[in-house]
């Protein structure tokens, strides 16, 4: 096991088989966008011009690479799929996305906060009442 | 103060506290919509519409030569349930009693839960909401007679999507009938019944009022939106010398982009 992918940080045995690829998927992620961090900056620091294009389509190709391992990650975790969905692809600026949702972010809302809305908002991924 | 006027209300904010979350407790079990389908906002009570990214092509421009077309939307749908509670009893719950009768709330909660189920996934076509079994390509599969039969009714269904390339993990919507019919059920063997169908799913099973027979769906996300303006709120309508009027509401839209990614299993 790759040492990054040996980083767990509970013994495996008390993991599932979900838990564990979720895991192999955030780091490969991770290491997707160190790559893109070292390639800008040989490019940057690169005086031969056919050599930073190489570099350049290299480090783009890594892009593809973490946005593919994105989707799967977010195709099985229903919260980061909800913060994906309300600050991705947005036009305000970032900090007033989340304003714009009402202040949850996204995310589940709990509980009633005194305003009048009762805070339940999205259900999905609830472990909870009526839900086996 | 915002639409909902609670601060005209003759309640007081730990009477308000009990009602928000007496509401929040009912509603919650009963909202098998949300436990299924993605979620946005909300987006406040001003948001009116969601956005298609459509156009309908208007037969002439302004001017000559000026084509023009209208963007098409799907207008959020307003839902209200109005209730009358005692003011004796508000008055008893900031003495900090703890067995409030809250039962036009209780009733209100129902409703509202039931009407946001029915127009999910059966549609509500004076809204404008195409359900989703309205939507399904797919031929429906009978639930056949007796619980015992769900398996391989609810694997038939697993396969259909399959087939049509639509991916898991899958989630069951149960009307309340079947869904106590499961849990109190074990196959030959002693396996739990509902155990077997989480198996044949990978995802949740789903205690869903309003649904008739049970909905399996996809649950991989970007099939089916529910866009939530204001979400569920306890707002005041008015009172007199012994009640209050009150009313649970919510604004929202549903629409199905990916209309093979469920099957309808009817009852028999």
């Amino acid at each position: 096991m790759a040492a990054s992918s040996g980083s767990l940080h509970e013994s495996a045995e008390v993991l599932s088989a979900e838990v564990v690829d979720q895991h192999r998927a955030i780091v490969s992620i991770m290491e997707e966008l160190e790559a893109i961090d070292w390639y800008d900056q040989r490019v940057a620091a690169t005086s031969d011009a056919e050599l930073a294009g190489i570099l350049a389509h290299n480090r783009d190709e890594e892009k593809e690479h973490a946005a593919m391992t994105l989707e799967w990650l977010r195709r099985r975790d229903p919260v980061l799929d909800q913060q994906l969905r309300t600050y991705l692809f947005t036009t305000l600026p970032v900090l007033e996305v989340e304003e714009s949702t009402g202040g949850s972010g996204g995310a589940a809302p709990s509980a009633p906060d005194g305003s009048g809305s009762l805070g339940i908002g999205s259900l999905k991924g609830s472990s909870k009442e009526a839900t086996l | 103060m915002s639409h909902l006027l609670r601060g005209h209300a003759p309640i007081t904010p730990a009477g308000w506290d009990a009602l928000d979350q007496e509401a929040h407790d009912a509603l919650r079990p009963a909202l098998a919509a949300r436990k299924l389908v993605d979620f946005s906002g909300p987006h406040g009570w001003e948001h009116s519409a969601t956005n298609l990214g459509r156009i309908t092509a208007l037969k002439a421009g302004p001017v000559k030569g000026v084509a023009a077309a209208q963007r098409r939307v799907l207008p959020l749908v307003e839902l209200r349930a109005e209730f009358s509670l005692e003011l004796a009893e508000l008055r008893d719950a900031d003495r900090g009693a703890d067995d409030l009768d809250l039962a036009g709330l209780d009733e209100a909660a129902r409703s509202l839960a039931l009407a946001e189920n029915v127009a999910v996934f059966h549609g509500y076509a004076e809204g404008g909401i195409t359900g989703i079994t309205q939507a399904s390509p797919h031929k429906a599969i009978a639930l056949g007679n007796g619980v015992v039969q769900y398996p391989s009714r609810v694997a038939k269904a697993v396969a259909v999507l399959r087939s049509a390339g639509v991916d898991g993990p899958y989630g069951l919507a149960l009307s309340p009938e079947g869904y106590t019919g499961v849990v109190e059920t074990a196959e030959h063997g002693g396996v739990l019944l509902l155990e077997h169908l989480r198996s044949i799913l990978g995802g949740p099973i789903v205690w869903a009022p309003g649904v008739r027979g049970a909905v399996v769906l996809s649950m991989r996300g970007g099939d089916f939106s529910f866009e939530s303006g204001e979400d569920l709120s306890l707002g005041y309508a008015g009172h007199d010398a012994d009640a209050v009027r009150l009313y649970l509401e919510e604004s929202f839209s549903f629409r199905v982009a990916s209309p093979e990614a469920a099957v309808a299993l009817p009852a028999s």
